[in-house]
């Protein structure tokens, strides 16, 4: 019995596992739990406060449960921001993605003029959103601007730009155009030159038209790029401030004001925080659910230009 | 490896307690100290006998800035501050786009950083009811706290009761707790290139009616890209405080009227409408093309530059224009009182007045006070205002002064303007809390009817008090 014991004993001693073994898996995932964390608080509070009338500009809060969300889901201010925001991001990711991936297409020849332009055009890329903001409405002032000294030459005088509510759209797409066409590009260089140039050269000897192989080749082998440059400029160009704000502060009238200006405006202008965060989580889950649907999309175009 | 289910329960567990930790400590508040007493707050000594300079020495504070003339000034001077009382002053200056959430932000942190902050009677509306604020009132009483030289029937009365108000909605500025002091204030008045005028034999206007002639008279005075008339037109609250306001009160009109206990916008009776009509045609006959991106900067940049004949804005905005250098104008430019309607005779303007408050979280509340006794002081505020720019002082001494007025005489107008003008500068909106939402909402409206989306003013201005009446619903009147 006591022999017994003996055994039994051990066999427990040498199937212990030390804490640390077992804490392992979880110190080596823990800086990613910690950003995870950082991320998931700040979301959690969000959702909470949606729930609530928090106001900067009083003492205390009540639980007000989805009256928040009622509000905004019954309110034109927050459907006509739905529709600003979805104009704006179709508008400036589907004249990015065609302008980028046609200037890419033409930097591909190489000469001296093109590795000068890839140089020159990614300037825009090193200025902040909001400064280049700034620097178009210089130009573009009816007094000073030198797109209007131009435009004078053709006999147009104060085109009205952001200043008329059927042209602030026109110019606020115009400048993220500017600002983000080279990003675009860029990606789209770098994805055109890193396909394999023996389809091209069969193609080529074939006697394939330049349609043909574009349509045929070129496209399909550099869907993946296409989409990772879509996915980043879409979820950005749904989630645009900068450059709205410092053009017209979301003007003339409501023109342009989407979610993000609207959210911010009754946060902080108008210190009605409770109120503000259900338009910021709709949001969010509107580019969550969009930027899901294109990862998978992406994961799928990979697997089939890899030939799988 | 088996990691036992127990072992994840234990870490699972521990996580949500982790966020719900996080969630709680966001959410706590924390109970207002002991408020508007002269004692309050930590951190410095508290003086039993006698005012002394040096009473909080040892002491730090902080301080927020907007990117202001007269931030500059005190900044310029905190060194001698500092020498002067032992206590040490650590500032941020932030630009005004985002200043004020950047304030509301800190405030609401209920920290005490920044200890003492600019601010606007504006802002005053929604900081005190918050209790950010701590009343000055038992410190500028207090003989120990505060020094004999101070002499607070110094101020212009109107400026310094601006920031006065009792809390209540509705009620006028001028009663109540002292929740700032001034240093600097603005009137609106209308600035003139006289080079222009003198050029044309052109008087400048006197009434709304000669305003609105002139501007159709000088629109492109000096070829295509120049205006007649500078405004201010962006979508912010800043497009109806200054020259839009002032008017609107020189027109009889009122933001607001109290109606069985609670605010009921009167921005469509005859005046407002009759006013805004005005307005809209002097917009449309001479106001620039980019009117409605234009803050009070553009405004006053065209001016200067000579791209603008005229400038119906804050006092202070053409002033900065006119000393030698700092524009292509300089030099050219005068002033008049603003524009009356045609019989009236009573000036009215609306007041902004660049002010200092305190935190009533802060926990060098001595320091805090001292501080802002020196740059609200007559002796800082004169040097403001002959050296700094500090145009517009609060100060009657400042004012009346003869090397100030030496300062003053060198641009045209500006005095008489000022003088014919003070006295009837207040603020001319109704306090209550929802203030920057119905301003933002009705500059909205302003560039919706110069767009053209409302058949006619007074349609915009009836559609725009369902809006005001909608946003100031909740405030009740007791």
């Amino acid at each position: 019995m006591e022999k017994s014991m003996n055994v039994h004993y051990t066999h427990d001693k040498h199937n212990k596992v030390p804490f640390w073994t077992k804490a392992r898996p979880y110190l080596i995932i823990a800086p990613s739990l910690l950003l995870t964390i950082g991320i998931l608080v700040p979301f959690a509070t969000a959702i909470f406060y949606s729930l609530t009338n928090y106001s900067f500009a009083r003492q205390g809060y009540e639980f007000v449960a989805l009256r928040n969300w009622q509000n905004i889901l019954g309110s034109s201010v927050f459907w006509h921001s739905v529709k600003v925001t979805a104009q704006y991001g179709l508008l400036t990711t589907g004249l990015q993605m065609c302008i980028g991936l046609g200037v890419a297409l033409l930097l591909m020849r190489e000469n001296r003029y093109t590795k000068i332009l890839r140089i020159l055009l990614i300037f825009p890329l090193m200025i902040a959103p909001v400064i280049a903001t700034l620097i178009w409405q210089l130009m573009l002032n009816n007094s000073v601007g030198i797109v209007e000294k131009f435009l004078n030459l053709f006999g147009v005088y104060n085109f009205p730009w952001a200043s008329s509510p059927d042209t602030a759209l026109m110019t606020a797409v115009m400048i993220d155009c500017w600002v983000y066409i080279p990003f675009v590009m860029l990606l789209m260089l770098a994805g055109l030159q890193s396909l394999p140039k023996s389809p091209f050269e069969s193609a080529k000897i074939d006697g394939g038209s330049a349609w043909f192989t574009f349509r045929t080749l070129t496209l399909p082998m550099l869907k993946p790029f296409i989409f990772i440059a879509l996915i980043f400029r879409l979820m950005a160009a749904l989630q645009e401030y900068a450059i709205i704000f410092a053009l017209t502060k979301g003007g003339p009238g409501n023109t342009l004001m989407n979610l993000s200006l609207t959210g911010y405006n009754t946060g902080f202008a108008f210190m009605k925080l409770g109120e503000a965060l259900p338009y910021l989580l709709f949001l969010w889950a509107v580019i969550y659910f969009i930027s899901s649907k294109l990862v998978k999309a992406w994961l799928k175009v990979q697997k089939q230009a890899a030939g799988n | 490896m088996i990691v036992s289910k127990k072992f994840k329960g234990i870490i699972s567990a521990m996580l949500v307690v982790l966020i719900m930790a996080s969630l709680v400590g966001c959410g706590k508040q924390e109970p207002a100290p002991g408020g508007g007493t002269a004692t309050g707050g930590g951190g410095a000594a508290t003086p039993s006998e006698g005012f002394s300079w040096d009473m909080a020495s040892g002491s730090k504070i902080q301080v927020m800035f907007n990117q202001h003339t007269y931030a500059d000034g005190i900044i310029q001077k905190i060194p001698e501050f500092e020498a002067l009382t032992g206590i040490k002053v650590e500032y941020a200056l932030t630009p005004e786009e985002n200043y004020f959430d950047k304030l509301t932000t800190a405030l609401n942190s209920r920290s005490g950083n920044p200890d003492i902050f600019m601010t606007g009677a504006y802002q005053l509306w929604q900081y005190a009811p918050a209790g950010y604020v701590a009343d000055l009132t038992p410190f500028i009483e207090d003989p120990n706290m505060t020094n004999p030289d101070y002499n607070m029937d110094d101020f212009f009365p109107k400026i310094v009761d601006a920031l006065k108000w009792d809390l209540v909605p509705g009620n006028k500025v001028g009663t109540g707790p002292q929740w700032a002091l001034p240093i600097g204030f603005e009137t609106n008045n209308l600035a003139y290139n006289k080079k222009v005028f003198e050029e044309r034999g052109l008087e400048p206007p006197k009434t709304m009616e000669d305003l609105l002639k002139l501007t159709k008279e000088l629109n492109e005075f000096d070829g295509p890209g120049t205006y007649a008339l500078a405004i201010r037109g962006a979508r912010n609250w800043g497009t109806i405080h200054a020259g839009y306001m002032t008017t609107y009160s020189n027109y009889g009109a009122v933001d607001f009227a109290v109606e069985d206990g609670k605010l009921v916008s009167k921005v469509n009776s005859p005046e407002a409408i009759e006013m805004t009509e005005m307005w809209v045609d002097l917009i449309k006959a001479g106001g620039s093309p980019s009117w409605s991106s234009y803050t009070w900067y553009q405004a006053g940049a065209d001016f200067g530059a000579g791209k603008a004949a005229m400038l119906f804005d804050a006092s202070c905005n053409g002033y900065f224009q006119n000393p030698d250098g700092a524009s292509q104008e300089a030099g050219n430019l005068a002033w008049v009182s603003p524009p009356l309607p045609e019989g009236m005779t009573q000036i009215n303007s609306n007041l902004w007045t660049w002010s200092l408050g305190m935190n009533e979280y802060s926990k060098n509340k001595t320091a805090a006070w001292l501080f802002m006794q020196y740059f609200t002081g007559p002796e800082y505020q004169l040097w403001a205002a002959i050296n700094a720019s500090a145009v517009d002082p609060a100060r009657q001494s400042v004012f009346n002064d003869p090397e100030f007025q030496a300062v003053f005489a060198k641009s045209k107008g500006y005095a008489q303007a000022m003088e014919e003008t003070v006295d009837g500068t207040t603020i001319q909106f109704t306090p209550q809390p929802h203030f920057f939402e119905t301003t933002t909402e009705w500059a909205a409206t302003l560039q919706d009817i110069v767009g053209g989306k409302y058949a006619s003013v007074e349609e915009g201005m009836n559609a725009l008090k369902v809006k005001m009446d909608q946003i100031v619903s909740d405030v009740v009147i007791e």
